[in-house]
């Protein structure tokens, strides 16, 4: 953390350390994991504080789901050690919506929803995630991005304090996925779970998060604040050097950028 | 082409409810395209067409099979006699039992292996050994055990009904997706839930189809069970029948199988469709 010499500022510390000193949502020390003798992650430390938004980013098999399945506590028989603290309350959101195929769409949100009221508040966490009128409808009636609507519906209902998403919009077109990620804002901003996400696209992490961490050699190799005024626009002062900053930590050159990420 | 314009104002992922004319598919896709009422009828029509022509010309002998109009008037009068709906009520009697008792034990012992990995080991391979066993290669040992009675009547059927019941949803209940599996973990569903909402729901379409090949098998084993000293049941009017080369009345007995067969699958079907709606496929 950097020091401050003279009178005491309000601006947030810079790199990497949570925005309050109250315990974080989610600890992870030490944490190590390798599949066949391999190590993916090779002693991560990780720290989110609450409601805090955080990007995971990382070249593709650096082991972003890896940690996050960690996290979830979803990797039985995975070999490793370290510690994992995670609120009791966890969603998950996967890169497929994993909407029970043989229950309607009202069902699959509430699905673990207890008592009577769970009907009303599947409904209200449908109307908020723009598909009211869709509770009767089938999974497989459903278009890509609202399958993804309906999957963040049943993830947010429970009112998790903590979000881990896994490239959730990787699969779906550019304009779809700009629509999910402004709801994603709406609806963390509403909520205020802690979230991680993972992303392959830089934009994406520098949009949504107010922290982005790299994930690199299976350690955290960078983990920098975004400290821009919404709305972050690509066009914004500071985004190009963020985004400069970041592909260059991920080892992409320019040849590649001009090609897509 | 303009049989309609997009309401304006309404987003791609928003759900408006504009009436929509219907419109013709112009072209088929590779599938076997949409059902026409009517047409799984053409097969039977056929065959029955063959008959009547066959019997009318003199090329069908009466002894080798009697003419339709002799089978339809015998058939009325086993119907006034009360024959026909005695024999009928015991044969339809026995099967439902039989299939009641099969289903359940089949479906409890495929929830039992399914679910837990002591079940399976227990259950399995006794339910493998039954299913290489030939079903009514055991009939002269249940007939020792049980008599010739009704029990062991009901017994036959339910071992038949059992193997495919156990068969498919084992088979389903293995087969459902981790990724489910995975989602009921990071939702903590209890294990109630898990149950009735994933494990169940998921191995349905395997069980439903179990239950088809179970009504067949069902049907099957009466046959044969009617056979062994009865006094009742349709296997027993035909066999009585044979001894006398009455076609007439082993024709009429085919026919009433026939119709209570499809009538059972079409039943199962109908179940089939009404809970599997959450399914595309080509069925339909
Ligand atoms: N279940 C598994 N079995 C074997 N290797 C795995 C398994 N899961 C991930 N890996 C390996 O671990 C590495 C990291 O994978 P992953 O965490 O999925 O990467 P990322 O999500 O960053 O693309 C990859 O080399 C991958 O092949
Ligand atoms: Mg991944």
């Amino acid at each position: 953390m950097a020091s401050h010499t003279g009178r005491l500022t309000l601006a947030p510390p810079t790199e990497g350390a949570p925005l309050t000193t109250e315990a974080p949502a989610v600890r992870v020390r030490g944490l190590t994991r390798g599949f066949d003798g391999r190590a993916v992650l090779r002693g991560v430390d990780l720290d989110i504080a609450r409601g805090e938004f955080v990007a995971l980013l990382g070249r593709s098999g650096s082991g972003k789901s890896t940690l996050l399945r960690a996290v979830a506590g979803l990797d039985h028989g995975v070999a490793g050690a370290g510690d994992v603290d995670t609120p009791e309350s966890v969603s998950m959101v996967f890169q497929d919506s994993r909407l029970l195929p043989w229950q309607r769409v009202l069902a699959n949100v509430t699905l673990v929803l207890p008592g009577p009221g769970a009907r009303e508040r599947g409904r209200a966490a449908l109307t908020e995630v723009g598909l009211e009128g869709r509770e009767r409808a089938w999974p497989h009636e459903l278009s890509g991005g609202e399958l993804q609507r309906a999957a963040l519906a049943r993830s947010l209902v429970r009112e998790p304090r903590l979000l881990l998403a896994d490239e959730p919009f990787g699969a779906l077109d550019a304009l779809t996925r700009t629509r999910m990620q402004d709801l994603l804002l709406r609806l963390t901003e509403r909520h205020r779970p802690a979230v991680l996400l993972v992303t392959h696209s830089v934009d994406e992490a520098i949009v949504l998060a107010d922290r982005v961490v790299v994930l690199s050699e299976g350690v955290v190799a960078a983990d920098l604040r975004v400290d821009l005024a919404a709305p972050r626009e690509v066009a914004a002062p500071g985004f190009a050097a963020l985004r400069a900053r970041l592909l260059s930590l991920l080892g992409v050159d320019r040849e590649e950028r001009a090609t897509g990420e | 082409m303009s049989d309609h314009t997009p309401a304006p104002g309404a987003g791609p992922e928003r759900s408006t409810t504009v009436p929509l004319p219907e419109r013709r598919a112009r072209r088929r896709g590779p599938g076997p395209g949409p059902r026409v009422p009517g047409l799984l009828a053409l097969g039977p029509l056929l065959l029955l067409t063959v008959w009547f022509v066959g019997s009318a010309t003199g090329l069908i002998e009466e002894r080798t099979l009697s003419a339709p109009w002799t089978v339809a008037r015998t058939a009325a009068d086993l119907i006034s006699a009360g024959t026909l709906q005695e024999h009928l009520l015991a044969s339809a009697g026995r099967a439902l039992l039989g299939l009641g008792v099969g289903v359940t034990t089949g479906l409890a012992l495929a929830l039992v292996a399914g679910l837990s990995r002591i079940g399976e080991g227990l259950v399995d391979g006794p339910m493998q050994i039954n299913r290489a066993v030939p079903n009514l290669a055991l009939l002269p040992l249940l007939i020792l055990w049980f008599g010739i009675g009704e029990e062991m009547k009901v017994i036959t059927i339910a071992l038949a009904v059992v193997v495919p019941i156990y068969v498919h949803t084992h088979n389903a209940l293995s087969a459902i997706d981790q990724r489910y599996v995975e989602l009921a973990e990071t939702l903590g569903t209890g294990r109630a839930t898990f149950i009735g909402r994933v494990v169940l729901p998921g191995a349905l379409p395997g069980f439903l189809l179990g239950l088809r090949f179970a009504v067949t098998a069902a049907w099957l084993s009466l046959v044969v069970v009617e056979q062994v000293n009865s006094t009742n049941g349709l296997g027993y009017m035909m066999t009585l029948a044979g001894s006398y080369g009455q076609t007439d009345v082993i024709v009429v007995g085919l026919v009433v199988y026939a119709v209570l067969g499809l009538l059972l699958d079409g039943l199962v079907r109908l179940v089939q469709r009404r809970a599997l709606t959450w399914r595309r496929t080509l069925e339909g």
